[in-house]
């Protein structure tokens, strides 16, 4: 069967790229536009793992069609970070030891991202919330959803503890 | 491997054979790990499948529009409690209201609402159906659904809670939609839907007919809330015993129905 070629945007940078039909859009990403920053868990929607944001909102990119990626604005974990220095997120989780094994990480700061962007000042509820369809099996997530109010946080100027 | 039809308009997507893709939670677990099942996938693109429109009090929900956009709508404010209970954020922006309706138990927690709310099924070729029909036959029927029909409730009439055993979020022990008619706290009518007490969405007449002309309080309900279980019939899974979901639903129908949630 032919493939199918899908051009979207990936972290700012115009991406084309040749697919299976029925290709999903983590696999896509991984293999064949070279992002590994999304992870694959569970390919079933319960862990995570692969959440990206497209059009600026939280999907699993697992349960994704990557044909149906065509045209879309995709951020992942990969283009957090564009320079040398790390994205407020990402500082807040290495201070805050918010990432042990850190395979739920890249998921858990796209979905943490999606709630910032939206939300620059959430309570602990809607961090909890916002991280609700992402699975952690080390952190016991209070550390997490500390980082990610400390994030908020430091964006905002404001001193945490 | 799994083909991907893209169907540009859905007069013509009510011809076409294969799976719907709505926000395919559900259908791409299955393209994932048996993609056998799923030879084509139908994919619409027409922009009609994701939009909700108005005329006079009718509500057209597109079958693609996500919970997330059930959520933004402001003309929606009653399904937003249902539409937030599906799933973490990243399901809400994907799942939809079409592949909410054909979800499999423990799931169709949105269904609930739009049973208990009456909604009729449009179907990609114009029929329209019942939802109660529909769910009756969901498992046998073939088409593509392009929208369900609703009429806005009065205030406060539309009341949703879902039972769940992990917080914050989880899976349904079970989901009740309730639709109360009425004047303070004297019922004239109520039609009352369960999820995840058999094999599709359901309504017990049972409890409305027990709810007609009662007043909502402890006494009131009482009737109601012994009678649901005589309609349901729930199964035994990982979450919950099918002796215990009958167990508890009389308590949490009494809670739904008093605001005691
Ligand atoms: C982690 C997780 C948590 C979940 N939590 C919940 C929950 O709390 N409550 C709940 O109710 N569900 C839940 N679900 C199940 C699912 O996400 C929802 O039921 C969702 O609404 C299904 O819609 P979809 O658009 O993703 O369906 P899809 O996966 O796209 O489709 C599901 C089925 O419906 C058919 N279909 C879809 N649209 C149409 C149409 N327009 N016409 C004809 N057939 C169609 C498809 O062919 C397929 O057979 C969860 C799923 C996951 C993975
Ligand atoms: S890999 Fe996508 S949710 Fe687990
Ligand atoms: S840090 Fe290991 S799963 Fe979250």
């Amino acid at each position: 069967m032919p493939k199918t070629p899908v051009t979207f945007t990936l972290n700012g940078a115009e991406t084309g790229i040749f697919v299976d039909p029925g290709l999903n859009l983590l696999e896509a990403l991984r293999r064949e536009a070279g992002d590994l920053s999304p992870k694959f868990g569970c390919g079933q929607g319960t862990c995570g793992a692969c959440t990206i944001l497209i059009n600026g909102e939280p999907h699993l990119s697992c349960l994704t069609l990557a044909v149906a990626a065509q045209d879309a604005d995709i951020s992942t974990t990969g283009g957090l970070a564009p320079g040398a220095d790390l994205h407020p997120l990402q500082q807040a989780f290495a201070d805050g030891f918010a990432a042990q094994c850190g395979f739920c990480t890249s998921g858990m700061l796209m979905a943490a991202k999606a709630l910032l962007d939206r939300n620059p000042r959430p309570t602990r509820d809607e961090v909890v919330e916002a991280i609700s369809g992402n699975l952690c099996r080390c952190t016991g997530y209070d550390p997490i959803v500390d980082a990610i109010l400390d994030a908020a946080a430091r964006v905002q100027g404001r001193v945490t503890a | 491997m799994t083909e991907v039809q893209t169907i540009e308009q859905l007069g013509a997507a009510a011809q076409a054979q294969g799976h719907v893709l709505g926000g395919g939670t559900l259908l791409m677990r299955q393209v994932n790990y048996t993609p056998h099942q799923v030879p084509n996938i139908l994919r619409i693109t027409d922009p009609a499948f994701r939009q909700i429109t108005r005329a006079g009090r009718q509500i057209s929900i597109g079958a693609g529009v996500s919970m997330a956009q059930i959520i933004a709508s402001s003309d929606l404010d009653f399904l937003a409690p249902a539409a937030r209970a599906i799933g973490g954020p990243a399901i809400r922006s994907m799942a939809t209201v079409g592949g909410n309706l054909f979800a499999p138990h423990p799931y169709g927690d949105f269904a609930v609402a739009l049973l208990a709310l009456g909604a009729q099924v449009q179907w990609a070729d114009g029929r329209t159906e019942d939802i109660e029909a529909f769910l009756a036959s969901r498992e046998t029927s073939k088409g593509v659904v392009a929208a369900v029909l609703i009429e806005p409730p009065q205030m406060d009439a539309l009341r949703f809670g879902k039972v769940t055993r992990t917080k914050p979020k989880g899976v349904s022990v079970m989901s009740i939609a309730v639709l109360i008619t009425g004047v303070g706290r004297s019922v004239q009518q109520a039609r009352v839907a369960f999820g995840a007490m058999g094999p599709a969405p359901m309504r017990s007449k049972a409890a409305e007919h027990a709810l007609a002309g009662a007043t909502l309080d402890a006494t009131g309900v009482a009737a109601a809330c012994a009678a649901c279980v005589s309609d349901l019939a729930p199964v035994n899974d990982a979450l919950a015993s099918a002796w215990y979901r009958r167990e508890v639903a009389p308590i949490h129908l009494r809670r739904l129905l008093l605001g005691e949630n």
